[in-house]
């Protein structure tokens, strides 16, 4: 502990004060290097935690805050590919965006899809957690099927679902509903049965991520409260409601705000449901988020002024979300 | 504070020598030793240039050529876009596409003109529409024609025989002098109930009626968007759609899995056919759908879909060198090579009338007399001009047409949604 106090000067011991001074009065060369090397220790000491973290930040710096920031720049401007910056354009970027009628069909969507697939999310993760902390034969093999679909790859995932999610004649789930003699869905065409669509791709893909990371927590829960539990008698869904997710607090609020700032920022389980080549989300953009917008603009449309103002918005929309959620998370009661 | 701006300045600079030295480290223009010299070709899908390169490394033993392919057009393009606006990283001759040219003709800075490197001479390699599409406005040489998409109309034998049509080339293609014709003959295909669908998707006959009117059917030359003014973009529109209102169409999207499958199982029975689809439907089908199909003329006229160019960007670190490859390529025997390794159509007039390309059938295609039908209305096209906009407008009009075929908007809704997205495209919304 002392030798973490950064600030302090290194203490001497009292005894060498008289002495020890006296002899390196006598010899100023000897002082001199001793001055410095205690100057060193003292740099280092102070200095080095810096250092040992600077590469990050640097980097951080360089790859994260300046594109950050430069983004508020460009979104000032008239900004295209070919010609680069065309001239100040002050808030004109974010006046166009709160009439663009586009912007606020992806960002409904985008809440849509959010909705759609985040609560029944995390709620599978929790009861899917909850079951493997039992004791089960093949736990193991349990617990590690369920990271499975999370370390398959992207481009696996979109030719199953673009198989399960075909049209009429191709598609697998109609197929099986023609058999039954119901009618087909539209899902790409119609716009709630795209966001189901995608909805069940993201779940899927990170239903067992999450799980994982409740599993964990819950594994840290001490036995004891639950046997107190059995002995009073409580059942299991009493023991899961009002000890389990107490318990589990700050993990819940931790996975909630990395799925918000995951889901504000949907991109890829959409783009790979498009059929095509671009990034419109549909025939009539049924299935266009925010992020495909912003793509959309840079690389169709090459006009990079009005993707920074879309991306901007979106960022202050995943702090203020994100708030909202960790408030509502937050009022969870705790075990205390 | 003055330190404090120092600091900031040091830092602003490490940040800009950082990015030079990234810069400099992607673009691998090629590299001069002893006069060795590499030349950096960028290629998309499948351009046929194997022999030629071979042959042109043998005839220029101080140079060496890296081919870099792209598969798909919809990466190569932007790609190509962002090197040449960042000044780096481009090859030092690239292919450029047909329906995307004018968004590089507008920057004729960042390209060398070929009339500099005798370019001019060329003029009688080239048919005439060709030829003048590789230019800038102001003149500027841009871009040498490689090869052409005229179109043939493809059609599902087995289908065809089960509908009771005719199988045969010329008699298929008599049932369909017009595209009026085309969709009657389609109605009394639905009639026969044979399971399939006439067409697969309207897009593609879009693109196909577009052509075949020729102007300027998006974007004029100035850049304004024109689709309104055009009355045949309409009519075109208005065709196809009618097509989906006739329960022609199978509602595939087109390039999707589900529309590959729909070729493998022979779910529909016809395809506009630009010569470099024969290739997808070879290579989509596979064994299985050898003898499948066959080749008839388009309703209509004859009409381009597609085909490419060579231009040298002006970043280049051998101008000099790379118009020369670039005329090599694209010269008569070039062309005449990479018809003969991949069966993209020469836009050279002497290449296109000589026996090689003539008198070329296609096995797979029944032995379709592919070579014949391709020259013969190449020689007789409208040329069209697509704006700086192309991919945008095309696919607004794309998502429009599967929206109406889908059942999901009534065509004048679809032709309103497609104008909307265009405008923002061309940047008036």
């Amino acid at each position: 502990m002392t030798s973490l106090q950064h600030g302090a000067p290194p203490s001497r011991p009292p005894g060498r004060v008289d002495g020890g001074a006296r002899t390196q009065d006598r010899d100023p060369r000897r002082q001199a290097r001793a001055r410095r090397r205690l100057m060193w220790s003292r740099l280092d000491v102070r200095a080095s935690p810096y250092a040992f973290i600077a590469p990050f930040f640097l980097l951080f710096g360089v790859f994260g805050l300046f594109p950050l920031l430069y983004t508020v720049w460009v979104s000032l401007h008239d900004w295209s590919l070919i010609g680069g910056n065309e001239g100040w354009a002050g808030l004109d970027n974010y006046a166009r965006l709160v009439t663009d009628p586009v912007f606020w069909n992806a960002l409904y969507n985008t809440m849509g899809i959010f909705v759609l697939a985040v609560v029944p999310q995390l709620l599978l993760a929790l009861l899917l957690a909850d079951t493997l902390n039992r004791r089960i034969r093949f736990a193991n093999l349990f617990r590690m099927t369920m990271i499975l679909p999370y370390i398959t790859s992207i481009a696996a995932l979109a030719i199953v679902f673009s198989t399960l999610f075909g049209g009429e004649q191709f598609g697998l789930i109609n197929q099986l509903l023609a058999a039954v003699g119901l009618e087909p869905i539209a899902w790409h065409g119609d716009r709630y049965a795209a966001w189901t669509a995608i909805a069940v791709m993201i779940d899927w893909r990170w239903t067992g991520y999450n799980a994982l990371i409740y599993l964990a927590a819950m594994q840290s829960i001490p036995k004891d409260v639950y046997e107190a539990a059995d002995l009073d008698g409580a059942s299991r869904m009493r023991q899961f409601w009002q000890i389990t997710i107490p318990l589990l607090r700050p993990t819940i609020v931790f996975t909630v705000i990395i799925s918000t700032i995951g889901q504000m920022q949907l991109f890829t389980e959409p783009a790979i449901f498009d059929n095509s080549a671009g990034y419109g989300g549909g025939t009539q953009g049924q299935f266009q988020t925010v992020m495909m917008l912003v793509f959309e603009e840079v690389f169709t449309y090459q006009n990079y002024g009005y993707a920074a103002a879309v991306s901007w918005v979106l960022f202050l929309l995943v702090v203020v979300l994100g708030l909202i959620n960790t408030w509502i998370t937050s009022r969870i009661r705790g075990a205390e | 504070m003055s330190k404090r701006r120092r600091g900031a300045r040091v830092a602003a600079a490490m940040l800009g020598g950082g990015a030079l030295l990234m810069a400099t480290a992607c673009g691998g223009g090629g590299g001069e030793e002893d006069g060795e010299i590499t030349l950096v070709l960028d290629t998309f899908g499948v351009m046929g240039y194997d022999a030629l390169i071979e042959q042109y490394e043998e005839e220029h033993p101080n140079i060496t050529i890296e081919e870099r392919n792209v598969t798909d057009l919809a990466n190569y393009t932007p790609q190509l876009q962002q090197n040449i606006a960042a000044g780096s990283g481009a090859g030092d001759v690239v292919a450029i596409e047909e329906g995307n040219i004018a968004q590089f003709l507008a920057q004729p800075d960042q390209f060398v003109d070929l009339n500099d490197h005798g370019g001019a001479e060329l003029e009688d390699n080239f048919l005439g529409w060709k030829w003048e599409q590789g230019h800038a406005a102001d003149g500027q040489l841009i871009g040498l024609g490689t090869d052409i998409g005229s179109m043939g109309m493809c059609y599902n034998v087995p289908l065809f025989e089960d509908a009771g049509l005719p199988t045969e080339p010329d008699e298929v293609s008599e049932l369909w002098p017009t595209w009026d014709d085309f969709i009657s003959t389609g109605e009394e295909f639905t009639e026969a109930d044979t399971g399939a669908s006439f067409v697969s998707t309207i897009q593609p006959y879009f693109r196909s009626v577009v052509a075949q009117q020729g102007g300027e059917p998006f974007q004029n030359r100035e850049g304004d968007l024109v689709v309104e003014q055009t009355d045949s973009t309409r009519e075109a529109y208005d065709t196809v759609t009618a097509m989906a209102d006739a329960g022609l169409s199978a509602s595939l999207p087109i390039w999707s899995e589900e529309w590959n499958a729909g070729i493998q199982n022979n779910a529909f029975a016809t395809l506009p056919c630009p010569a470099w689809m024969l290739g997808h439907i070879e290579s989509t089908a596979g064994e299985e759908g050898e003898g499948q199909w066959n080749v008839a003329d388009v309703p209509g006229e004859g009409g381009n879909w597609g085909g490419s160019f060579l231009a040298v960007p002006a970043q280049s670190e051998h101008p000099e060198e790379a118009a020369e490859l670039a005329k090599f390529l694209t010269s008569p025997e070039g062309q005449l090579s990479t018809w003969e390794e991949a069966n993209v159509l020469p836009s050279s007039p002497e290449a296109l009338e000589s026996d090689e390309v003539t008198q070329f059938t296609r096995p797979y295609f029944n032995d379709a007399p592919v070579g014949e039908i391709y020259s013969a209305t190449a020689l007789e096209l409208e040329p069209v001009y697509y704006g700086p906009d192309m991919q945008a407008i095309d696919d607004a009009f794309r998502q429009a047409l599967e929206s109406v075929e889908q059942g999901q908007a009534e065509p004048d809704e679809g032709w309103d949604n497609a104008i909307e997205e265009a405008q923002r495209a061309t940047g008036e919304r």
